[in-house]
């Protein structure tokens, strides 16, 4: 039996060429991956003095004292929180409709123009956020914006609190609004591009049964995209907790609990991380914001480790 | 013009139907009557208008702003181009189903209530009921009755297609429009749709495009054969395929041209 035998070829360049490769990709897989370990032990380690002072107490504590070498966390973590959660209450429901709007409404002419406009606002600079935010936006927020909601949902019981207190333009839901405009093109682009993929037939057949514009986008295609529809919430989410410079200028930098109310000023952990580093002058109130920034860490990391376990249940 | 059987009821008249993707010239001065209760095929080389002249007959054009038709295209009498018609109603009264299955993201029941839903407001005796009447009538019952609740994008491909064939009739449409239904499907799948076409006809009007002759041939009753955009010939399947009045027809049908 004749056995086959390879012809000659020139493959013999290739023979180092591959592992070579092979080795640079991985060395930067890998790399990042120790990039990522070494930033998690420096946050560790730089905040061991306060996780060692007030161990469990700093997540559950208020008390936010500098000069008495007096940290709790509870405040800042709060704020994240609740502008994050506020930012996308708003952002979702608008990138929806943007999404929608561009995708299956608007007359051809206009999805370039207006989709282009969309993004160009995620290409504003976050610290122009926060001056236009202090400069023109909070002085009308008070003036107009935060009177209705008073007298609207400002009197509904109990979420009335939300809506009371001074009116000054600055505070949470002042800043949640302008983490909600700065998110908002990264949601909408993403379910704009997403709702585009549907298959046009999909689509035409929810038509052929009768479907209205809004029967198809929620039955058939919200459904059809979910996954890829909360990738891009999820990044907006990731990006809003971690917003320092526009929320530092409206959040109000307060690290005192005066009420649930959102006209309130607060602070958020990445807010307070850029306002007080600088001034941070004993040992513990550098390791202090040090684990406010490893709390900021983990917070993300478990919000990223619920959508994906969110996103492996819904494309089962 | 045409054969005359006894019972011969138009549901859906063309008169002088144009069609226009932009400023090209689709369909001209189309004039054609479909039977109730009869297949009728559209045949034709690609591009001919055979699609676009289905998805006159449920407006499906309107979804895209440079398509335009006029002309009449009646249905039940009634012109179903003009612009006051609810085309959410008319679809209703029109079904369709497409050159590939496109089962919803949804549970086999949801697939078919779901469209039901849309027009009708019934118990869930009575939900439960139309669904299996649908899937029955699409032959898809025996295969699906044990998992209605799971996703209908686990179906085969074939199954998928009957699944989008009972969800069109659920609705309890008058006229079935199929636009190539088994061209991403495999032949045994073809001949289960072929099969279910032969059954459906007795209670609706089918219309299928479809770019096999063959199959044109087996299932359909009249047959229109479409060139760029015009009518060439229209009568009885038997007569097109076996002694067709126009030589293009005929050139056609023998393989000589298309």
């Amino acid at each position: 039996m004749e056995t086959a035998e390879h012809p000659q070829t020139n493959r013999g360049r290739f023979r180092w060429g591959e592992p070579i490769f092979f080795n640079l990709t991985r060395a930067a897989a890998v790399l990042t991956l120790l990039l990522l370990a070494a930033i998690i032990l420096s946050l560790v380690h730089g905040s061991w003095p306060a996780i060692q002072k007030f161990g469990g107490h700093f997540l559950l504590s208020g008390d936010w004292n500098p000069p008495k070498d007096q940290f709790g966390a509870l405040i800042p973590i709060y704020g994240t929180l609740v502008t994050s959660i506020i930012a996308l209450l708003i952002a979702v429901p608008v990138s929806f409709g943007i999404a929608l709007f561009l995708t299956e409404l608007s007359p051809p002419w206009l999805r370039m123009p207006l989709g282009i406009a969309i993004e160009l606002l995620a290409a504003i600079p976050s610290i122009v956020y926060g001056m236009w935010g202090l400069l023109y936006y909070a002085p009308i927020f008070s003036q107009y914006a935060q009177p209705i909601l008073h007298h609207t949902l400002g009197q509904i019981p109990i979420i009335g609190a939300l809506f009371s207190g001074p009116m000054m333009g600055i505070g949470i839901l002042s800043a949640s609004v302008i983490l909600a405009i700065m998110i908002i093109p990264f949601i909408a682009s993403v379910i704009r591009d997403v709702f585009a993929v549907t298959p046009a037939m999909l689509k035409e057949s929810a038509y052929g049964l009768g479907c209205t514009t809004w029967e198809v986008v929620w039955h058939v295609v919200l459904p059809y995209t979910k996954v890829g529809v909360i990738g891009g919430i999820m990044l907006g989410l990731g990006r809003a907790l971690g917003e320092t410079m526009a929320v530092t200028f409206l959040i109000g930098n307060t690290n005192f609990f005066n009420g649930f109310s959102l006209f309130l000023p607060g602070n958020s952990i990445a807010s307070a991380l850029a306002n007080e580093f600088a001034e941070a002058e004993s040992p513990l109130y550098t390791a202090a914001l040090l684990e406010l920034g490893l709390i900021l860490f983990v917070i993300t990391f478990i919000v990223l480790a619920l959508s994906k376990l969110l996103l492996r249940h819904l494309s089962r | 013009m045409k054969e005359q059987k006894t019972t011969l009821e138009p549901v859906i008249i063309a008169k002088n139907l144009d069609f226009y993707y932009g400023n090209i010239h689709a369909l001209k001065n189309i004039n054609l009557e479909i039977y109730n209760r009869h297949v009728t095929a559209f045949i034709g080389p690609s591009g001919c208008g055979k699609s676009t002249l289905l998805r006159t007959m449920n407006r499906m054009y309107n979804l895209y702003p440079e398509q335009r038709a006029s002309g009449m295209l009646l249905l039940d009498g009634e012109n179903v181009l003009e612009s006051g018609v609810d085309v959410n109603v008319l679809r209703a009264k029109v079904g369709m189903v497409f050159q590939k299955p496109t089962p919803f993201p949804m549970s086999i029941y949801e697939n078919i209530a779901f469209g039901v839903r849309l027009h009708e407001r019934l118990s869930k005796q009575q939900m439960n009921e139309r669904v299996e009447w649908a899937l029955l009538q699409a032959a898809l019952w025996e295969e699906t009755k044990d998992k209605l609740n799971q996703s209908g994008m686990n179906l085969s491909g074939g199954q998928q297609q009957r699944l989008c064939i009972a969800r069109a009739i659920a609705v309890k449409p008058k006229v079935l429009l199929l636009d190539e239904p088994t061209s991403a499907l495999d032949p045994i799948s073809t001949m289960h749709i072929e099969e279910l076409i032969a059954e459906l006809k007795t209670e609706f009007t089918i219309v299928i495009v479809t770019h096999n002759m063959q199959q044109a041939a087996r299932i359909s009753d009249y047959t229109a054969y479409m060139y760029m955009g015009e009518l060439i010939e229209f009568g009885l399947t038997d007569q097109i395929f076996i002694e067709p009045r126009e030589k293009q027809t005929m050139d056609y049908i023998t393989g000589r041209f298309g």
